[in-house]
């Protein structure tokens, strides 16, 4: 107990003699949470219209004005011809096209077919999804008017309509940020837990202190403990750190009880800083520590629905996440952060942590060798 | 070499299958307190609309908040009784969409997804009453018509590896000379730094163009995404982007003082900012206006903004000459001053 004590004296010693990389290990990644919290965003707003109307009729003016007055759209420009407008989506001073035919009004008081066309900029695909369901909502409004109207003047069956209320739960401003936050956190407590931990080990091999140190009485495991504690309380603290400022700028709310988050976190950290230290006993050199741990973490943190949903990921794709750890911390802080989940509803989540921080601990302590 | 190769490739393959933000088998439940003809029929809708996965059928009204916390089912489809009837005798009906914010883009996306399938049906019913026929759209996505993730996410991944790898291999292989001491002795000879830093640049360089070469197939092979526009002004623009990403290595070497610290700013500094602020995942229209103006100085912007014109929109250097003329002075920048930096460590 002695001398797990010393170690991790000299552990922090080390850490704090080391003057450019502990602010670094602490600012770099907490202004990166803010800027880039403000950043992610897929909210689309101030869409840009381009409208080509060959008919000019009522109708089509009725259509256009929609579009005009909804928040969503700005109406930018006004084209004669379809391939003008064209060469608008191209240069890309232009989101999307609205082209009314002639005879559209025409067409559609005798009964037959009336469509517009609509031009949608695809290269962003959610951008286009939404500005696609956007139009589509103004048109059918325009469609109840239109109904609406010839129900009046027709006095025949009343026009059915279905209500939809939409209920946002957990976050009703749908503030994009409240959803990176808790994911941009976990990636920190990743960098740490697994880079930093990591780099500290092979820089000891290449300095050759750890030589000395595998000299000394020292077990195996005194040293493991020593070189993972330091960074396990590190990052814990960053967590804490990292809440607190989501709280105070993005009035993040904590729902759940931070006592299963940071134990959830606890677990987490030491799952992979034993994935850290694995790596760092089969490399020889920064360099390669450097490298595999990035490819590590940029698939585990891509992979575990940081950005973009795992339901939208193929069925493979997901099944490989259950070896994610990076997957199930994710889930755990957006859901006990936003929702306010507790410990049963994470069963799934704490089995697959242990499980694999149990692997890779054991990785770890299995291939550390004292002598080499 | 392996590691060079080896985690672009791997990454770019994994990126490009696994990033999607398209809807498809998304796991919802229905509350149906009618569950008559016409609740069955817009459920039977929405379930063979290929977006969504019906996984349960919730019995009671308390049941939403335990199963929304669990964390897999997204929407609560919600009729109100007599759903059918009020259809009829009045007119109206109404139905709740409870979406899990928690993930905001999904749940309006989900959200958008279930009105449009509602929507239709409205309208199927209406004209079934005789009433009126409407006007109907028909949509072109342009440059992505089947409007494939991977179209706008393989150009974006290239240039993230392209970067980050360039920056690193460069910046790690100078700070390490300096560490082991033989930058000294190369100081020391009659070499201007100019041609130290050449020499350096090089060898990358060639390796960077390979890799580039190699991504470029497997973007076009694999995921099929088009080069529709001339592949030799692609591969000269991703020469040119390379270039930029060497000399910005070269420069983080002048500022490093040794290669954990090299490695931490070419890796970790640039990862994310290069991700989330170039366009990568999220479209820089929409962002707050003072991190536009901060994505201008991400040169990984514009070599997305580059390669997606070539590949997808097919156009050709008059479109993005501008670009191609920041990147460019990005590159002559960073050379003269990471030049001048040397120049001052030999004095």
């Amino acid at each position: 107990m002695q001398t797990i004590k010393y170690i991790l004296q000299k552990e922090f010693r080390q850490i704090l003699r080391n003057k450019t990389l502990l602010p670094m290990m602490f600012w770099v990644p907490l202004m990166q949470l803010l800027v880039l919290v403000f950043a992610a965003t897929f909210d689309v707003k101030e869409i840009k219209l381009t409208v080509v109307d060959n008919d000019m009729s009522e109708t089509s003016r009725q259509l256009v004005s929609k579009f005009d007055g909804s928040t969503f759209f700005n109406l930018n420009n006004a084209m004669q011809h379809p391939t003008m407008a064209e060469e608008l989506l191209l240069e890309g001073s232009t989101d999307i096209v609205l082209v009314v035919p002639s005879g559209l009004e025409k067409s559609l008081i005798r009964g037959n077919t009336a469509k517009v066309q609509l031009l949608v900029d695809a290269m962003e695909g959610n951008t286009a999804q939404l500005i696609y369901s956007y139009s589509s909502q103004i048109i059918h409004q325009v469609n109840r008017d239109i109904m609406a109207e010839q129900v009046k003047v027709s006095n025949s069956n009343q026009l059915a309509q279905i209500n939809v209320h939409e209920r946002y739960w957990y976050n009703d401003n749908l503030d994009y940020k409240w959803y990176m936050a808790p994911g941009i956190l976990s990636v920190l407590v990743t960098i740490i837990g697994m880079f930093m931990s990591g780099l500290n080990l092979v820089r000891e091999k290449e300095l050759g202190t750890s030589e000395q140190l595998n000299v000394t009485p020292i077990k195996k495991y005194q040293f493991i403990i020593g070189k993972l504690i330091p960074f396990w309380i590190i990052g814990l603290i960053e967590l804490a750190f990292g809440l607190t400022i989501a709280w105070i700028v993005f009035n993040l709310p904590v729902n759940g009880s931070l006592l299963l988050l940071f134990g959830f976190a606890g677990l987490y950290l030491a799952g992979i800083l034993g994935l850290g230290l694995f790596i760092s006993t089969i490399a020889h050199t920064q360099q390669q520590v450097m490298f595999m741990n990035f490819f590590f973490m940029l698939i585990f943190i891509l992979m575990g629905g940081i950005f973009t949903p795992v339901e939208s990921m193929p069925d493979w794709a997901q099944t490989i996440n259950h070896l994610n750890p990076v997957y199930y911390f994710m889930r755990i802080m957006r859901q006990v952060i936003l929702k306010g989940s507790d410990f049963a509803d994470l069963l799934k989540e704490f089995t697959g942590l242990t499980v694999l921080g149990i692997f890779f601990l054991s990785m770890a302590i299995w291939s550390y060798r004292k002598t080499e | 070499m392996l590691i060079l190769f080896g985690i672009p490739i791997t990454q770019l393959l994994i990126f490009g299958t696994v990033i999607k933000n398209e809807i498809s088998d998304v796991p919802i439940a229905i509350y149906d307190e009618s569950k008559d003809e016409v609740t069955a029929e817009l459920i039977n809708k929405v379930r063979s609309s290929g977006y969504f996965i019906l996984d349960e059928n919730l019995e009671s009204i308390n049941s939403i908040d335990q199963i929304l916390k669990k964390g897999y089912i997204r929407e609560i489809i919600v009729f109100e009784n007599n759903f059918a009837q009020k259809l009829l005798k009045e007119g109206r009906a109404n139905i709740q969409l409870i979406a899990d914010a928690s993930d905001p883009n999904l749940a309006r996306l989900v959200t958008t997804y279930t009105t449009g399938i509602i929507n239709d049906y409205v309208v199927k019913m209406n004209l079934n009453k005789g009433m009126p026929l409407q006007i109907q759209s028909e949509v072109r996505m342009f440059f992505n018509e089947e409007m494939k993730s991977s179209y706008q996410f393989v150009p974006g991944t290239m240039a993230l590896i392209l970067m980050l790898v360039s920056a690193l291999m460069t910046s790690v292989s100078i700070t390490r000379e300096k560490e082991t001491g033989t930058m000294e002795i190369l100081l020391a000879s009659p070499l201007h730094p100019f041609q130290i830093i050449a020499g350096k640049v090089f060898p990358y360089l060639l390796l960077s163009i390979i890799n580039a070469f190699v991504i470029i197939f497997i973007g076009n092979l694999v995921f099929r995404v088009p080069i529709a526009g001339s592949f030799g002004l692609l591969l000269l623009e991703t020469i040119l982007f390379t270039t930029m990403a060497l000399c910005l290595g070269i420069f983080i070497s002048t500022v490093a003082k040794n290669q954990m610290v090299a490695m931490f700013i070419s890796l970790i500094a640039l990862m994310l900012p290069t991700i989330i602020l170039s366009g990568f995942i999220f479209p820089i229209e929409n962002m707050p206006k003072i991190l536009q103006v901060l994505s201008y100085i991400m040169p990984a912007r514009y070599f997305i903004e580059i390669i997606r014109s070539i590949m997808l929109k097919g156009i050709g250097i008059q479109y993005v000459w501008q670009e191609t003329a920041v990147l460019g002075g990005m590159t002559l920048l960073l050379i003269a001053v990471s030049v001048k930096r040397f120049k001052i460590r030999l004095e």
